[in-house]
């Protein structure tokens, strides 16, 4: 499994001429790990009482941040500035590449370690230091893994989910030469053991951002492992990315959102490590760069603009049936999942990606789990009804005519009945056709067809027996 | 452990029943056309109840398919047709709490006009109407079989129907009640993606169907019988489970 089959381009969810939508089987550790997860961050979240009060409150903050984003971005900016940082600005995820090699360039940097960052996906970062002949190096274990095997994150929080302990144990056998082991003690110790000497090595340590606080010019950085401290506090640069979403007014909400990130991202109480940055230390430099990528048409949008409340916990994607079957690789791009299937058409644009809404049974679980309460299933809806209206795969006319002929026919009684009549028809000659065309055969690939139930409908009983039926005597209670 | 979280009419927001007011039946069509006996339950057991019952035949379809296929123009239509037919009831019921939800949540995201709104804030459930509306949590029905529950998440998230289905059953004479492990799961069905993504499709139905047997119920019944068409259909296509029979909770709320 190269990495560049899964990069956009070669996306199996966005290709235009799948008929279907991609399908593969997930790895069955993966959903059951998933499926373990949420358990736990429910659990945990049971026991709070107030929890629900927590994700109001929490989405409500985000939706005063992203209807003022203009606003708090320059006063983040003015804050961090005054304390020695460099604030850059990047459109795009190209541009945003340009300015990271830049600073590397400028400053001779030979060896870059990484912290996590989605962004740094988004912007596919790897690829262009590699290009660049800079060696960057994951330092989170999960995307240490996975940059290791040459693949892509899975997921956003733990991007390595699909690998078991034995798949670890090989690939550092085979990558690092280390004798084979499935003991998780022992596999963190050679991870260790092999990053500890970069961190020390690196010219150059990046990061993502959890919040950028404007009042007070900060920001947060969560994580477990202390690579993240390591990575931004032992080279002599430090550049951090950061969404342009991820601003909140004020140092007094931080607590809201650590409170609910982590029990909904992990199923801690706090994540291990909290690191607040709030400029740059002497001596040392810290660049921030703050990136559009295609968040500003998701706020151009009204309807789907409440998607940019994510804080990126992954609870959404570890609750989800088809993500916990399909895993992360389907959806094509850098955020799986129902939050992925919400953010990336926009980001990317529906013409690449407007299948991905449609990968979802509507079932809700994700709204359920999220804590800024993103509404992604009606905002799938949302996007479904962009797909089929503005350039996207979805976008046929012959499926177009399909709804326009169930349209008319369910707009008087007659012609629905003949149009009920004939579906009737189709079932019961359906078991003698040799083989089922497209939806019919997607159905009983499976399952068994309805039975035609012998009495006739139930408008057909209504006029016989329904109408006649005379209220009881016994009274409403 | 489950919590509905933006049901948009939680108990206690429902408005009062005055006796003698006629209940419209929202059949949808598949209910209609494949399983015309859970209209008739659905009718016989508010007839108990003394509430006098229309049925008004223009009636189709509420529009559900072409909306979640983002095909909304094409769902505005019947929508409008569905309004014109039930625009002069003060009440409307319906056994499916997927089209219920339709009805309730999703017209204004179709049309915000008024009157659209209006008439599909007065569609409810059958089991939400008879335990929120009429306060009946016991029909006094008579079922001696081990049976389990399926939540159809529409009707659960949307509108936070689950204790009202749960109650009634419970309170049937002689009935073996089992608990469906995961409760909250999704089973696959979702309507066009039950053809658009079979295999995953097919895959979160598997779950749902072991959970079943796990049970050891002779019967699994719901709300909503477009879930059971596709769990029943995977059930009947096995040999191993074929005896298990799905049947809509109004059925077994009329067993004498
Ligand atoms: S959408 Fe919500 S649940 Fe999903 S990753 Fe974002 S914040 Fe977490």
């Amino acid at each position: 499994m190269g990495s560049d089959q899964m990069h956009l381009q070669g996306a199996p969810f966005l290709k235009a001429e799948n008929a279907g939508l991609y399908e593969p089987a997930g790895s069955q550790s993966m959903g059951i790990a998933a499926e373990r997860s949420t358990r736990q961050n429910q659990e945990l979240i049971a026991a709070i009482p107030y929890f629900q009060e927590w994700r109001r409150a929490a989405s409500g903050i985000k939706d005063y941040a992203i209807g003022n984003l203009d606003k708090l971005l320059v006063e983040f900016e003015k804050n961090i500035t005054a304390r020695g940082a460099v604030v850059h600005w990047a459109e795009t995820a190209e541009e945003a590449n340009r300015i990271v090699l830049q600073i590397a360039q400028e400053h001779n940097v030979k060896t870059v370690v990484k912290a996590k960052s989605m962004v740094s996906e988004e912007m596919e970062l790897n690829h262009a230091f590699a290009s660049a002949g800079i060696r960057a190096l994951e330092t989170d274990l999960g995307e240490y893994l996975v940059q290791l095997a040459g693949q892509r994150p899975t997921h956003i929080v733990t991007p390595a989910l699909h690998l078991s302990a034995e798949d670890v144990g090989r690939l550092f056998a085979d990558k690092l030469g280390e004798p084979y082991t499935a003991e998780h003690r022992e596999l963190t110790a050679i991870a260790r053991r092999h990053l500890r000497e970069e961190f020390v090595k690196a010219d150059m340590g990046m990061s993502g951002c959890n919040f950028g606080i404007a009042d007070t010019g900060t920001f947060v950085v969560v994580e477990n492992e202390g690579n993240a401290g390591l990575s931004t506090a032992a080279p002599p640069i430090h550049v951090a990315l950061m969404g342009i979403e991820k601003v909140l007014p004020s140092i007094h909400y931080l607590p809201q959102f650590l409170n609910v990130l982590a029990r909904s991202g992990t199923g801690q109480k706090l994540t291990t490590y909290t690191h607040l940055f709030h400029g740059a230390t002497p001596g040392r430099k810290l660049h921030i760069v703050i990136i559009d990528n295609g968040r500003t048409k998701i706020l151009a949008d009204p309807k789907a603009r409440m998607s940019l409340f994510c804080i990126r916990c992954g609870a959404c994607l570890n609750a989800c049936p088809v993500y916990r079957r399909v895993g992360g690789w389907a959806y094509g791009w850098v955020y799986p999942g129902p939050i992925g299937a919400v953010i990336v058409p926009q980001m990317v644009g529906l013409e690449q990606a407007g299948k991905l809404p449609f990968a979802s049974s509507l079932c809700g679980a994700c709204n359920e789990v999220c804590p800024v309460k993103i509404d992604i299933p009606h905002q799938l809806v949302h996007l479904r009804h962009r797909a089929v209206n503005e350039r996207s795969p979805m976008n046929l006319w012959t499926e177009r005519l399909l709804w326009q002929a169930w349209s008319w026919m369910f707009r008087g009684r007659r012609r629905y009945k003949l149009a009920m009549a004939v579906v009737k028809m189709g079932i019961r000659i359906a078991p003698f056709l040799p083989w089922h065309p497209d939806k019919l055969g997607a159905w009983t690939r499976g399952r068994e067809l309805p039975e035609i139930p012998p009495q006739g409908s139930f408008r057909r009983w209504w006029r016989t027996t329904g109408a006649n039926l005379k209220p009881a005597d016994r009274n409403t209670p | 452990m489950i919590q509905p979280i933006h049901s948009s009419s939680g108990p206690g927001d429902y408005p009062t029943y005055e006796p003698g007011e006629t209940v419209a039946l929202f059949i949808p069509c598949y209910i209609d056309q494949f399983f015309p006996q859970i209209g008739e339950a659905t009718a016989r057991l508010l007839t108990r109840y003394g509430i006098p019952l229309a049925y008004p035949d223009e009636q189709t379809c509420c529009g559900q398919p072409a909306f979640n296929s983002g095909y909304w123009e094409e769902a505005r239509g019947v929508i409008h047709h569905f309004c014109k037919a039930f625009e002069p009831y003060k009440w409307i019921v319906s056994p499916s709490g997927s089209c219920t939800a339709m009805c309730r949540v999703f017209f204004e995201q179709v049309d915000p006009d008024e009157r659209i709104v209006g008439v599909g804030r007065r569609v409810f459930e059958l089991t939400e109407f008879l335990v929120n509306v009429l306060g009946v949590t016991d029909t006094g029905a008579r079922f001696p079989h081990k049976v389990t529950m399926h939540s159809g998440c529409h009707g659960r998230r949307e509108l936070g129907i689950l204790q009202q289905p749960l109650a009634l059953l419970q309170n049937i004479r002689e009935i073996d009640y089992r608990e469906l492990p995961n409760i909250e799961e999704c089973c696959g069905f979702g309507g066009t993606f039950s053809v658009k993504m079979p295999g995953t499709s097919l895959a979160m139905g598997k779950s749902k169907v072991e959970n079943i047997v796990k049970t050891g119920a002779d019967v699994v019944t719901s709300v909503d019988i477009s879930c059971l068409m596709h769990i029943g259909g995977m059930l009947r296509r096995d040999k191993a489970t074929r005896h298990i029979r799905c049947m809509h909770i109004a059925e077994l709320l009329v067993q004498e």
